[in-house]
């Protein structure tokens, strides 16, 4: 982008994305770039304590997310690439500012004053500025002809402690709309993709995961896309069907429409290879 | 309001203040949500995408509180098949956290002790967790080594495994949280002191 100032946000990237999803972290702080973002990591994060943490032990949950807030430097936002730990560390945030014991507690433990101040941001705010700055309307060739079904998953729900956070419907159409892809309709935009059932229930899943598939064939589209690495995990391992969609990450989309060259192992770490789709498209 | 209990009470109707006892107020205050809202509208039981793992759809483990019927919701394999989606309690006409009441009826169920219906599903938490409590973070390959040997389930899954290996979504070594002393304190019974702090910035 032409000379803007560089913003920095501080990252917290999660497990998955640190370890197993590593495509999504790359094409993550590639886009960022494209954004003039830049992405502080932050120093010693640990597990934000969502699912089996938050299933088994809430108040060890709810310290695990504390302790997160804790290193964030005062001053600059927080922004959350998993949905998920956006939540865990949102909810965190607020109970921490309505309950005075559980502050005093929080600053006996990590020797720091709660920050109020502390924005929490989601992936989709990024994208959102993304469309505002309407950056990318002069690529919008580069994803023409891709339809794409967009994949929620679970992430658009809300607990009601946190209703009234915005919910960023439309947002993954939006933004590949603007670089020339076709959102698709399809039934399955929605619905959850199991999480930890994936591994202690995979029938229920498998069942679920091949619905979507299935719904995705019939309604033409090239891809899903995701926003979440728990999704994209469990739809790539689970489906059984014959032909399974390729699964792709928001960010990799969109750092391939601005002409990002180096994806080197981002694709082919994907368990349904998405290679050939992309190829008929000339995105390779 | 007739009395818990009274002859004014017809055959016809059901009395819940009387039949929760102490369960249904206990749930909803330790889940900061009033179970005794639920009207039975089973909007949540047409939200819940996974109805067959958890045997009772979200309306049922509601009503099975609402009725203290503390053994048969503490005991079923409900509470460990929902996964915290917040699809019932997004689409609930009357904002009730569930995902919460799943949270503490799990919670209420390990205090008691209870028979559990999905053992596998409770240690395979606990391998995550421990997970957590060694490095900060969770490290997928021994999880799921730990869960499979656990269950003594040796050969579902280990093409997927094998492939996930190669694939590199498996990491081989975990990555970590470098201090020490914060991942002892995340785990400790009692929060820290005051006094722990003097000479911290």
């Amino acid at each position: 982008m032409q000379g803007q100032t560089i913003k920095t946000l501080s990252f917290f990237p999660g497990c998955s994305l640190a370890s197993a999803h590593t495509e999504h972290g790359s094409s993550l702080r590639a886009l960022s770039r494209y954004l003039n973002i830049e992405l502080a990591e932050l120093v010693d994060w640990n597990c934000c304590g969502s699912s089996s943490a938050h299933s088994i032990n809430r108040r060890l949950a709810d310290r695990l997310a504390g302790r997160n807030l804790s290193l964030a430097p005062p001053g600059r936002p927080l922004l959350v690439a998993c949905p998920n730990c956006y939540l865990r560390l949102k909810e965190a945030q607020k109970k921490l500012a309505g309950d005075s014991s559980a502050r005093e507690n929080y600053e006996r433990d990590w020797c720091r004053p709660f920050d109020y101040e502390l924005k929490i941001v989601h992936l989709f705010e990024i994208l959102e500025d993304l469309l505002k700055r309407n950056l990318g309307s002069d690529k919008k060739h580069k994803l023409q002809g891709l339809k794409f079904a967009p994949y929620y998953g679970c992430m658009q729900n809300r607990p009601p402690a946190l209703y009234a956070e915005r919910k960023f419907t439309g947002i993954l159409e939006g933004v590949l709309s603007n670089l020339g892809a076709n959102p698709i309709s399809w039934s399955g935009s929605r619905t959850c993709c199991g999480t930890f059932l994936s591994v202690t229930r995979p029938d229920a899943v498998t069942k679920i995961v091949n619905n979507m598939m299935d719904e995705a064939r019939q309604v033409n589209a090239d891809c899903i896309v995701t926003a979440c690495a728990m999704c994209h995990l469990n739809l790539e391992i689970r489906a059984t069907v014959k032909n399974p969609m390729p699964v792709l990450y928001i960010s990799e989309l969109i750092s391939l429409a601005f002409g990002q060259k180096h994806h080197g192992p981002w694709f082919a770490r994907h368990i349904v290879d998405p290679r050939p789709m992309l190829n008929s498209h000339g995105l390779l | 309001m007739p009395e818990q209990g009274s002859a004014a009470v017809s055959k016809r109707q059901i009395n819940l203040s009387g039949a929760s006892g102490g369960f249904a107020a206990e749930v909803s205050r330790r889940a900061k949500t009033s179970v005794g809202l639920c009207w039975h509208c089973l909007v949540c039981a047409a939200a819940c995408p996974f109805l067959a793992p958890m045997g009772y759809p979200p309306v049922g483990v509601l009503r099975l509180v609402q009725l203290g019927q503390e053994k048969a919701v503490l005991e079923s394999a409900s509470i460990w098949g929902c996964v915290g989606c917040h699809s019932c309690s997004d689409a609930c006409p009357n904002s009730i956290d569930v995902a919460a009441i799943m949270d503490v009826l799990r919670e209420m169920a390990m205090e008691r002790g209870v028979k559990n219906p999905a053992g596998d599903i409770l240690s395979f938490h606990q391998e995550v967790v421990s997970s957590i409590a060694k490095y900060g973070r969770t490290h997928k390959l021994s999880i799921m080594m730990k869960y499979k040997l656990g269950n003594r389930d040796f050969f579902s899954d280990a093409a997927m495994g094998t492939k996930m290996l190669l694939k590199g979504k498996l990491d081989l070594f975990p990555s970590r949280v470098s201090d020490t002393a914060a991942l002892k304190r995340l785990f400790e019974a009692e929060n820290g002191k005051e006094d722990s702090c003097k000479g911290k910035p």
